[in-house]
């Protein structure tokens, strides 16, 4: 599904910045991957890249998605091949009502696969449902996306939309930092309820615990802007007792 | 000159029918065309052009023309007092709540030429009426100038709720053309009655236009959102006075300006507070918004207050359209265009929904279409 080879990255303003050094990732259909590393080792970076932000440029690799070559194409169009990245940091946008934005990424998606739009009495059941089973507040819902919203809730509100909108590959930014023990619990179950052997799953964590509740397939550790090591998920439990220290040079 | 409403999409007798909203329809100042008067007359309403009132009811005419926008105002009210041809006249009689929307259309269409209309809305005690203003002009390359002059007279305890969707040719993206929009908008609300304006302005090259509220009986309220937007060479200078005279009056100002290109908004405002205005507040927002490195945002607010129980707030922001919104959006499938759009109309949307429903849809598209080749 996802091929990543040897991807080199730089911030775009600064190219003496250089964040990823020739990394290699392989997805296929179904598995769940999971991705840690120390802080500043390019884990979000990567996560960023592959949805399409303008901040960082490529300078050097190929990153294929269900054997097509993305790395031209704007992040719409990685959405409509059914990418999708649940933020670190959700931004807030005044006066754009979750609803109203959830339905026009829809009919985007819609439009540019040339299927029909969902109607939008359909629409308005599925997001009531997917609300209540993720637990957001229904009157929050109401408001402007993610303003006013709690860190917590925010990450609620990424679920959400990773329901609704159904990816084939979701990529996970620290998803679970901030969240307390409830939170945690729901976002695990709102993942493992989407995995199929047609989706996929990039995690990106700074933490085991999360692995307490979602049982990866591989387990990378990216360090320095490659990854320097990967297992099963008894990787993650070795890092949790010895840190990073035995690759960091 | 049906016609040509017909092309801008705007049948006149159609729309009536699909709506309810009654439509007046001015032409280069002249009147051509009220739908729905009589139904509304069963219930003493008047809604017609100016040139029927002075025929049909010149007592109303004689009493409020000029009322609260005397000819000696300004050099503007001055020329539209002295040249106005036609325009729109409304009144609504005691305790009658207007039943639908009451709607004009403006437009310009000689080249070269002057619009200088009037618009009279009486609203009698215990009355209620929203009504909505339509402008377009088609593109001309000389200056067109609009010269109009609008007074609302809301008597005890009446509401009157004034729309406006400004639309006149802004120009070329050179900056040649485009309408001169001076237009002077004033209301004046007696006790308990409530003054509301709301305007969506994206088109005109200048625009120098201050709807104002003389809340002149005790607990008036005066309220002014306004959503102004500048692209390429266009200048916005728009704002509102809130005249608190009378006790516990109260005022609120939402004013949203959207810069682009090379376009400079500003918000001129003047909040007075009299001396026997006992207890009035006002709150005031000002929030603009910049697209693109060459444009401008501008806030000037004046506040005057002579008694010392008055309670006023001011916030006032400026802000991107940011990339981290952009992307957000477009991660989600929207295409820059469309999340630009929605970011921007979001943003807009505290004046926005103040609008009428139908009317809300339209401002919305407007925004689309005049931030065209804005973003990107």
């Amino acid at each position: 599904m996802l091929k990543v080879k040897n991807l080199h990255a730089c911030v775009a303003e600064n190219k003496s910045i250089k964040i990823l050094n020739g990394l290699d990732l392989y997805i296929r259909k179904g598995e769940v991957h999971v991705i840690m590393g120390p802080n500043g080792g390019g884990k979000s970076t990567l996560a960023n890249i592959l949805m399409g932000r303008p901040s960082y440029e490529i300078t050097n690799g190929e990153v294929e998605f269900n054997g097509k070559s993305i790395l031209d194409l704007a992040p719409d169009a990685r959405s409509h091949l059914g990418m999708f990245l649940a933020f670190q940091y959700p931004v807030e946008v005044p006066g754009v009502r979750p609803w109203q934005f959830l339905k026009a990424s829809l009919d985007a998606k819609a439009e540019a696969n040339r299927e029909k739009k969902i109607s939008v009495r359909e629409f308005t059941k599925i997001f009531n449902q997917k609300v209540e089973e993720v637990g957001i507040n229904s009157n929050l819902i109401k408001r402007s996306l993610n303003e006013g919203f709690s860190g917590g809730e925010k990450k609620r509100n990424e679920i959400l939309q990773l329901q609704i909108i159904n990816p084939l590959l979701a990529i996970m930014d620290e998803t679970d930092s901030g969240l307390d023990i409830d939170a945690l619990r729901i976002i695990s179950d709102g993942i493992n309820s989407m995995r199929s052997n047609q989706r996929s799953f990039l995690i990106v964590t700074h933490y085991q615990r999360l692995l307490n509740y979602v049982k990866p397939d591989f387990v990378h550790i990216l360090v320095g802007g490659m990854i320097v090591d990967s297992g099963g998920p008894d990787l993650a439990l070795k890092i949790e007792n010895s840190g990073y220290k035995d690759y960091i040079k | 000159m049906l016609e040509a409403f017909d092309k801008l999409g705007i049948p006149l007798h159609e729309r009536e029918k699909l709506a309810g909203v009654a439509v007046d329809a001015v032409f280069d100042s002249v009147s051509v065309a009220t739908t729905f008067a009589d139904k509304l007359a069963e219930l003493g309403i008047i809604f017609c052009s100016f040139t029927e009132a002075v025929q049909n009811h010149p007592d109303l005419v004689r009493k409020y023309l000029g009322s609260v926008v005397p000819y000696t105002d300004n050099f503007y009210s001055c020329l539209n007092s002295a040249v106005f041809s036609d325009g729109s006249f409304t009144y609504i009689p005691p305790g009658v709540k207007c039943p639908m929307e009451l709607m004009t259309y403006f437009r310009i269409n000689t080249e070269g030429s002057g619009q200088f209309e009037r618009t009279l809305i009486i609203a009698d005690k215990n009355s209620y009426v929203s009504y909505l203003e339509g402008c377009t002009a088609p593109m001309r390359k000389s200056s067109q100038l609009h010269a109009a002059v609008v007074e609302l007279v809301a008597l005890d305890d009446s509401e009157i709720k004034y729309s406006t969707i400004q639309n006149w040719f802004p120009g070329t993206k050179d900056g040649q053309g485009g309408v001169y929009n001076f237009v002077t908008k004033r209301g004046r609300a007696d006790r308990s009655a409530k003054i509301s304006w709301t305007q969506v302005e994206t088109g005109s090259a200048i625009t120098w236009k201050y709807p104002s509220v003389i809340l002149k009986g005790d607990n008036s309220v005066g309220e002014f959102f306004s959503v102004a937007l500048a692209n390429n060479h266009q200048q916005a200078d728009t704002g509102t006075k809130m005249i608190h005279i009378g006790k516990n009056t109260k005022s609120t100002i939402v004013s949203k300006g959207i810069s682009a290109g090379k376009g400079n908004n500003t918000y001129r405002g003047s909040v007075q507070i009299m001396p026997k205005a006992e207890n009035a507040t006002n709150h005031t927002q000002c929030d603009s918004l910049l697209i693109g490195d060459k444009c401008g945002a501008h806030t000037v607010p004046y506040i005057e207050v002579r008694n010392p129980t008055a309670r006023l707030e001011h916030e006032a922001s400026t802000s991107k359209v940011s990339d981290d919104q952009l992307f957000y959006l477009m991660s989600r499938g929207l295409s820059e265009e469309e999340a630009h759009h929605m970011i921007i109309t979001g943003w807009s949307r505290d004046v926005i929904k103040e609008l009428p429903f139908e009317f809300a849809v339209e401002a919305s598209q407007l925004l689309k279409v005049s931030l065209e080749g804005a973003v990107g």
